[in-house]
């Protein structure tokens, strides 16, 4: 299939390409049935992923990375994407968690747990979300209280991705409950520690090989230094900074999986017999499949330039919102569509469109809805 | 602005010349609107100016007549004229359409005798493929061009000619073999006031008022043998050279209209008030303009990316099909999305958006329908 040659990636990032889809191909595309009958991915594979070299890659030499830019995060989730295996929660860990604790930890925090998360010694998590808070991050009613060198820490948390397997959990909380965003904060939860419990390997439409997970903090003592940043209620704030690179990776993986399923159903659809000839040559396969790449390749043209900026640091927020709420938007119809010219053969686990057709459905949902997408895109009229 | 992503296509010297086209439209072309609209075509002296001020065929070297410029000077023009509604001028048709194929396939004596001319508007260009049984399927035209001694003998109708009505010449497309399908297909230059050849009505349209489409007719007119255009049996082929870019500049057109449409909207709704707020604050139209914002978006950086590739010379046919698929279908959805914010106004004539309306209905059906588009890119699945 032909499409608008991409302009973003150097002849290095084609290679590294090659190598994660070797690695995808040979460890992870292999198992990912068992591990969706698991409910989680084994630590061994995360292991391997970070012997590969590709966990935490864009963090610097000195803490364990290998300092490359966020091109190469891009390329470990197309990749993914591509193999539809929704499992690892590898960028999760790499790209949202780690930058956490290098842009906010103390050095002290940073050569503890970023060296062993690029190993993939310790798997990361960050825990927003809680039974009655989504979006609106202002409602957390997980308390941090102060009592002498340590935070006291109470609530619940859910839907956390790495959930199960996670060692650290970047816990926000109300530090001062009686404020609204002003009383956020982030600290630094370990597994093990006495109070802290992992609830349910919660069950999903799809995305059966996440650990998605509730968790439960019951007076929890945490010491102060665990906190992430140099002082409280800073944790809101902190949250913000990046939200448009951790936007944008939902947009890139949408637009990596939609243009996987088109294939797949490009191959399908010129195998598949109907009524004396391929399913392709129908005028209706050939004009929705045609509609199909034009929408794929336009928003393909777009988040590349989100890329392009997003390592320039000029991503905006509201930018990032586009390409969050429109490639989830995008991937969604495009498995549907793809999905209806499987035939009965869609609905079946063992088929590829089906298990992204179901994995697809939380990309309208998580990183903030699309509503609320919507919300902040309307700022800017 | 946050939520806009910056364009990198242009250049200083190009935002400059936007400046001028811009005060240009202000000044020589909105304020005639209405009585054009009601005439049912432009004036000559708006021609004429246009030649004047150097935005008739900029694109065309300098011996006849242009300003040997790049083809972001022909897509500044384009969306200038867009942003400000006015359908009326076909001088994108006549510069950017009619005048290349003059240049590629003409003689010297051919350029020397159109080329400067058009470029002053002085005379005006136009194309006749259409007929009234051949639109898309160019194969199955049925105007003939029979070689008789040094003449050709024309005989056949065409209809939907932009430019028709107001045209000094046609590149006329005829069979010279109608017993061949595209193979037979050849190109010639006949002026109008040949003796056979006349113009039937301004058609009478949903939008393009100011517009005059027409009617042609050819009845024995014999043109000489040297008004053949490149080469006989060949233009089917050279109507397929340009044809990424003729298409491009109806995606350029969709995107600038859709954007203007947009921006029309928004000032309404902060504005206009109903149940005692601007509709501007109800949840519905933020999320609805957000949704068209992001749309818009995305077909803009898709098509600036076309038009890099275009000045390069290195957009294939499908990809161009593509970008005039996509934009145009875009646009006709956000000006129907946009229109409705507008209520009974919106179906006013004075309202720009209802004229918009009006007018982008067309852009999925000329330059090749929506439907052939998808049969182009279904051929590269």
């Amino acid at each position: 299939m032909t499409w608008l040659p991409r302009t973003v990636f150097t002849a290095e990032h084609d290679l590294f390409r090659a190598e994660v889809r070797k690695f995808y191909e040979r460890e992870i595309v292999p198992h990912h049935a068992q591990w969706e009958k698991d409910g989680v991915v084994p630590r061994s594979a995360w292991k391997k992923a970070g012997d590969a070299g590709f966990l935490c890659a864009t963090m610097p030499e000195e803490y364990g990375g290998a300092g490359v830019d966020r091109l190469y995060s891009a390329i470990l989730m197309e990749e993914q994407a591509r193999a539809n295996t929704s499992g690892p929660g590898w960028s999760l860990h790499s790209d949202i968690v780690a930058p956490y604790i290098l842009n906010y930890g103390t050095e002290e925090q940073k050569k503890k747990y970023l060296p062993a998360m690029a190993k993939g010694d310790v798997i990361g998590a960050i825990a927003m979300t809680e039974p009655g808070t989504g979006s609106d991050l202002q409602g957390v009613r997980t308390t941090a209280i102060r009592d002498g060198d340590h935070y006291v820490i109470n609530g619940q948390k859910t839907f956390i991705t790495n959930g199960q397997n996670a060692d650290l959990v970047i816990l926000v909380t109300k530090t001062d409950p009686k404020q609204g965003a002003k009383g956020i904060s982030l600290i630094l939860v370990e597994a093990g520690m006495p109070g802290f419990t992992k609830g349910r390997n919660l069950e999903k439409l799809g995305m059966h090989a996440q650990d998605t997970s509730e968790l439960f903090f019951s007076d929890v003592r945490v010491p102060v230094s665990n906190l992430l940043g140099d002082k409280e209620g800073q944790g809101f704030y902190q949250l913000m900074k990046e939200l448009a690179w951790e936007r944008l990776q939902v947009a890139i993986s949408a637009i990596a999986n939609a243009e996987a399923a088109l294939q797949w159903t490009v191959d399908y659809t010129k195998e598949r017999k109907a009524f004396g000839q391929p399913i392709a040559d129908f005028q209706n396969t050939r004009f929705k499949l045609a509609d199909l790449k034009t929408q794929i390749q336009a928003a393909r043209a777009f988040v590349d330039r989100c890329l392009e900026l997003v390592v320039k640091g000029e991503l905006d927020a509201a930018s990032g919102a586009m390409a969050k709420y429109w490639c989830s938007d995008l991937q969604n119809s495009v498995l549907n569509e793809c999905l209806q010219l499987h035939g009965g053969y869609g609905f079946m686990w063992e088929y590829p469109i089906t298990r992204a057709y179901a994995d697809a459905r939380v990309q309208k949902i998580y990183a903030g809805t699309n509503e609320i997408m919507k919300e902040l895109i309307s700022r800017t009229l | 602005m946050n939520g806009t992503i910056p364009r990198t296509i242009f250049k200083a010297e190009h935002d400059e010349f936007r400046s001028h086209v811009r005060r240009f439209y202000e000044r020589e072309i909105t304020p005639h609107r209405e009585e054009w609209e009601a005439a049912g075509q432009i004036s000559r002296e708006a021609w004429a100016k246009a030649g004047e001020a150097g935005f008739l065929c900029a694109t065309m070297p300098e011996e006849y007549g242009g300003a040997g410029v790049d083809r972001l000077y022909s897509a500044v023009l384009i969306e200038e004229q867009a942003r400000t509604f006015n359908s009326g001028p076909g001088f994108s048709l006549h510069s950017d359409i009619v005048a290349p194929y003059i240049l590629n396939y003409g003689t010297e004596a051919q350029k020397q005798k159109y080329l400067p001319r058009m470029a002053k508007g002085e005379i005006i260009g136009c194309i006749a493929m259409t007929e009234p049984g051949a639109g898309s399927d160019l194969q199955g035209v049925k105007t003939t061009a029979i070689k008789q001694g040094d003449h050709f003998l024309i005989n056949g109708q065409k209809t939907f000619i932009t430019n028709g009505y107001m045209s000094d010449f046609v590149v006329l497309v005829a069979k010279t073999d109608p017993t061949a399908g595209a193979k037979g297909i050849s190109l010639i230059l006949v002026d109008t006031g040949t003796e056979g050849y006349q113009k039937g009505k301004k058609l009478k349209k949903i939008g393009m008022h100011a517009q005059d489409t027409a009617e042609l007719f050819f009845d024995n007119v014999r043109v000489p043998r040297e008004n053949l255009l490149g080469e006989e049996g060949k233009g089917f082929i050279q109507l397929m050279k340009e044809l990424a870019w003729e298409r491009m500049q109806i995606a350029i057109r969709n995107v600038e209209m859709a954007d203007s449409v947009l921006s029309h909207t928004v000032d309404y709704v902060k504005e206009r008030k109903a149940f005692k707020q601007s509709i501007m604050d109800f949840q519905n139209t933020k999320f609805r303009l957000a949704e068209v914002k992001t749309e818009i978006q995305v077909a803009r950086v898709f098509v600036d990316r076309c038009i890099e590739a275009v000045v390069k010379r290195e957009l294939d046919p499908a990809t161009g099909a593509m970008a005039k698929l996509y934009a145009s279908e875009m646009s006709n959805r956000v000006v129907d999305t946009c229109l409705q914010f507008f209520g009974g106004w919106g179906y006013m004539w004075e309202f720009p958006i209802a004229r918009a309306y009006a007018d982008a209905r067309v852009q999925r059906i000329f330059g090749g329908t929506s439907e052939v588009m998808k049969e182009i890119v279904a051929r590269t699945l």
